[in-house]
């Protein structure tokens, strides 16, 4: 990237897939046809129940994420195969929804609700502090890879603003005070694990 | 859940709601033969988030621990609307409303209540400004006012069996409907004057007779379920309350419009709404209610699921359509409407999930009698999700034209704490807000128009003095510019200039003349923009500068933020004589900007430094610290005047 400009640094990043032949991306899901991980198993399943129906394409990149955990370039390019669309298409749809991340997330996902209700209650405040307490600027994921912060659209718990989902478990009316001690859970936890994997 | 035999026939349908009834009575506050008492416990989004679930848990094993399984039957039901009160437990029929109940309070409630007979006192719920404590749910004044049509099921039934629907009357709409000829089904559609409860307001009916005068097959319905705009959240509360309604009407529309497929398309952020979905729609395949010849007729009807993925363009629909083909959620002009080219080319109706919730109602109780709800224009309910600074916060359900006032002090228990209230936007980031002096007018489509905003899908934010209503635009703009899909240029590039302007605004750099190109703009983006997101995107900022001209002039003229929320107007200082030189604010300050010698007052704040978090406010244990959004050289000499008198003038904030 030497002597290039940041300007162009930004375009060569935002380029996710670089423009393959099909021959070429065809000899490249051969090899790993050959030596398919269990992730590549279970998408293809995935894949097989989707056959033949119209318009699935979304379905199929939600549950290719949960499989993977994000949509990786490789992803993508296995998938546009498997349904026969072009790449630009699949990586098209995954670029327009917040939703598909092409980056690893943290192990687990912080969302700040950012709705009207959420807002009007404080919920940039909650954004925050949070990322002070995970030292968190530019980037979404904390340096031990455990906590990824996102802000969401409105999540419907308006009732109960300013919110935030940590996974599928929402925490509603937070104060700026709560949040070390619900962090504090999710850290804990982890260590936890991890004490388990060394024993 | 069993399978059980499949309903062919009205008959077979009469059969089983003979059947379940007896075992929805206690919740319809009558006794059954078994005289059982149901508890029914809320597990909607918002009180499963408050831990419903850990009650209804702990219920069941103290009801075994006391063998009262037999006698006490525990129930998941969907929404009561009281989300901030959750969780909501509701014993039937005794009809006792508790709130508020923790893991920890349940002993008590089996103990005491559903063992000794008497009321627990402490669990029920207090009305703030009296202190009366209400025992029944219709007492309480949050649903005094209420006309609950719509969600009558939603706290009712338990959302997973189809069977206690058909207690309740459940598909004998369908039923009825499937005698007639789809014209007549249409007519009365039109008739009843039901309209899109997404926003719009477009006759429903109007749409079916579009899309049932083409000849291209097969036709489409879809349900639109993707509630995007922020604060709103009916449609949730009835997709997790009682989806089978939203099937029901599905099938009504498709047998007016010759359809036989349809889809939910419905947002990923939704979970429990989609697992909801997912059992009701294999629960009505399973007895017939959907697939091949429904109820013994000809008419075959199947529905699906498309999950969107996070993307609030989707909610308009030619971009939904495309979403749901698993493209770009991006929109096109119309014409062709959907009703005419939609899903795959082909004819397709789309209709929002309360508009279908209401298509059931409507052929039960008929055209005539639904006529009879709401104003003239506007008919029927609509159900409302009330947010922001108000203290009861939830989902409610008035007749059209019920009147601002009543829905926010009546209902919503009036403003918090002595706070001025200052504005109710309606219509989310497409609508405007609406002020005092507009209180009293009747809520419906067309009074709402008038006065600059709109009903949209039904989301009511109320905001008080606490607000910078510039700081409410800018917010509502960088939502539309984040959410802009890049296809028109008006709205991709309009609302990135327009952003641009209002947060000059709220830091202060802006000039009068901002404030003019800032008009010129909205109104550009407003005309030219291709679909709903782009050409409603300025009106918050039209209708602020409507109302709250005078905010905008105090940011860019006085470089003053009057609610104290523009961060970059603000500026704290130090009250001299309530200063006690303890030198916890310097510590507490991140950036080192507080500087003095303990025991000489006072400390001084280098407004240099200071990047305004607010943390030395916050430690103050003297109120030393004060807030405000004057100017320093100003505040400077507030502080020679007495600094207390002046802030309060002023609108500075105090710690107190």
């Amino acid at each position: 990237m030497e002597g290039t400009t940041k300007q162009e640094q930004f375009h060569a990043e935002q380029i996710i897939i670089p423009p393959m032949p099909e021959t070429e991306t065809k000899q490249k899901m051969r090899s790993t046809e050959k030596t398919k991980d269990h992730k590549y198993i279970e998408l293809d399943k995935v894949l097989d129940s989707y056959r033949g129906e119209k318009g699935e394409l979304i379905r199929v990149l939600h549950s290719a994420q949960k499989i993977f955990g994000y949509l990786p370039q490789e992803v993508q390019a296995y998938v546009a195969l498997k349904m026969d669309i072009p790449v630009s298409e699949v990586n098209g749809v995954v670029t327009f929804y917040t939703l598909f991340v092409t980056e690893p997330k943290g192990k687990h996902t912080v969302n700040v609700c950012m709705g009207t209700a959420c807002y009007v209650k404080g919920a940039g405040e909650i954004m925050e502090k949070l990322k002070e307490e995970l030292k968190l600027d530019a980037q979404e994921t904390s340096t031990d890879g455990l906590l990824t912060v996102r802000s969401t659209r409105c999540i419907g718990a308006c009732g109960m603003a300013p919110v935030m989902t940590v996974d599928e478990e929402v925490h509603g009316r937070l104060n700026p005070a709560d949040l070390a001690g619900i962090l504090k859970k999710y850290q804990e936890q982890d260590a936890g694990e991890e004490h388990d994997k060394v024993n | 859940m069993q399978v059980k035999s499949m309903i062919k026939s009205i008959k077979d349908l009469e059969a089983v709601r003979e059947k379940y009834l007896p075992s929805i009575q206690p919740r319809l506050g009558e006794a059954n033969k078994k005289s059982e008492t149901h508890v029914l416990v809320c597990s909607g989004t918002a009180c499963t988030s408050s831990a419903s679930q850990a009650v209804r848990e702990e219920l069941l094993h103290q009801l075994q621990k006391h063998n009262l399984e037999k006698q006490v039957k525990v129930i998941k039901t969907g929404c009561f609307g009281f989300c901030q009160r959750g969780p909501i437990v509701l014993v039937q029929p005794d009809n006792v409303f508790y709130c508020q109940v923790e893991r920890n309070d349940v002993n008590k409630l089996v103990e005491k209540h559903l063992m000794g007979g008497q009321v627990v006192e402490e669990l029920l719920f207090q009305e703030p400004d009296t202190g009366e404590r209400q025992q029944k749910m219709e007492d309480i004044r949050f649903f005094h006012n209420q006309q609950r049509v719509l969600l009558k099921n939603c706290g009712l039934i338990n959302p997973e069996d189809i069977n206690e629907y058909i207690a309740r009357d459940g598909y004998f709409a369908l039923a009825g409907v499937l005698n007639q000829r789809p014209a007549d089904v249409i007519d009365q559609a039109l008739k009843s004057g039901l309209r899109g409860r997404g926003g719009g307001g477009f006759p429903a009916g109007r749409k079916w007779e579009i899309a049932s005068h083409q000849e291209i097959t097969p036709k489409y319905v879809v349900c639109n379920a993707d509630e995007g705009d922020p604060g709103a959240f009916m449609d949730r509360s009835i997709l997790e309350g009682d989806p089978h309604a939203v099937l029901e009407g599905m099938a009504i529309a498709a047998y007016a419009v010759g359809a036989s497929q349809g889809y939910v398309y419905v947002r990923a952020e939704y979970p429990i709404a989609v697992d909801r979905l997912e059992v009701a729609i294999r629960q009505a395949q399973e007895v017939g209610l959907l697939g091949k010849k429904i109820l013994g007729t000809n008419f075959s009807f199947d529905i699906g699921i498309k999950l969107g993925a996070g993307a609030f363009v989707c909610g308009e629909e030619t971009a939904l359509l495309h979403s749901a083909m698993g493209a770009r959620g991006e929109p096109r002009p119309r014409p062709p409407y959907p009703a005419q080219e939609g899903l795959w080319g082909k004819p397709t109706i789309i209709n929002n999930v309360e508009t279908l919730a209401n298509v059931p109602l409507i052929f039960r109780k008929g055209w005539e009698w639904y006529t009879g709800q709401g104003v003239a224009t506007s008919t029927g309910t609509k159900v409302f999700s009330l947010a922001g600074k108000i203290n009861n916060t939830g989902l409610i359900e008035v007749p059209m034209g019920t009147s601002l006032r009543t829905i926010i002090f009546e209902i919503g228990g009036g403003r918090q704490g002595g706070h001025r209230f200052k504005a109710v936007q309606t219509g989310g980031h497409s609508g405007g807000g609406i002020t005092e002096e507009n209180l009293d007018r009747q809520v419906d489509y067309d009074s709402l128009k008038e006065i600059g905003s709109m009903m949209g899908s039904g989301g009511l934010i109320v905001m008080d003095d606490r607000d910078c209503m510039v700081d409410i635009a800018r917010f509502y703009v960088e939502f539309a510019q984040e959410e802009s899909c890049g296809r028109c240029t008006p709205c991709r590039i309009g609302t990135k200039r327009l952003l641009e302007i209002l947060q000059r605004i709220t830091k202060g750099e802006a000039e009068m003349e901002d404030l003019e190109l800032l008009e010129e703009l909205s109104y550009d983006i407003r005309d030219a923009s291709l679909c709903g997101l782009g050409q409603t995107a300025p009106n918050p900022v039209l209708s602020t500068l409507r109302y709250f001209r005078e905010e905008y002039l105090a940011h860019i003229r006085d470089k003053h933020c009057p609610a104290g929320v523009c961060k970059e107007l603000l500026y704290y200082q130090v009250v001299e004589e309530k200063c006690i030189a303890c030198g916890i604010c310097a510590k507490a300050c991140g950036v080192g900007a507080i500087s003095g010698e303990k025991k000489k007052p006072p400390y001084k704040i280098d407004q240099e430094k200071c990047v305004r978090c607010g943390a030395c406010l916050a430690k103050c244990p003297k109120e030393a610290i004060i807030r405000g959004g004057l100017r320093v050289t100003a505040a400077a000499a507030a502080v020679q005047e007495g600094v207390t008198k002046h802030a309060q003038s002023a609108g500075i904030y105090t710690n107190a």
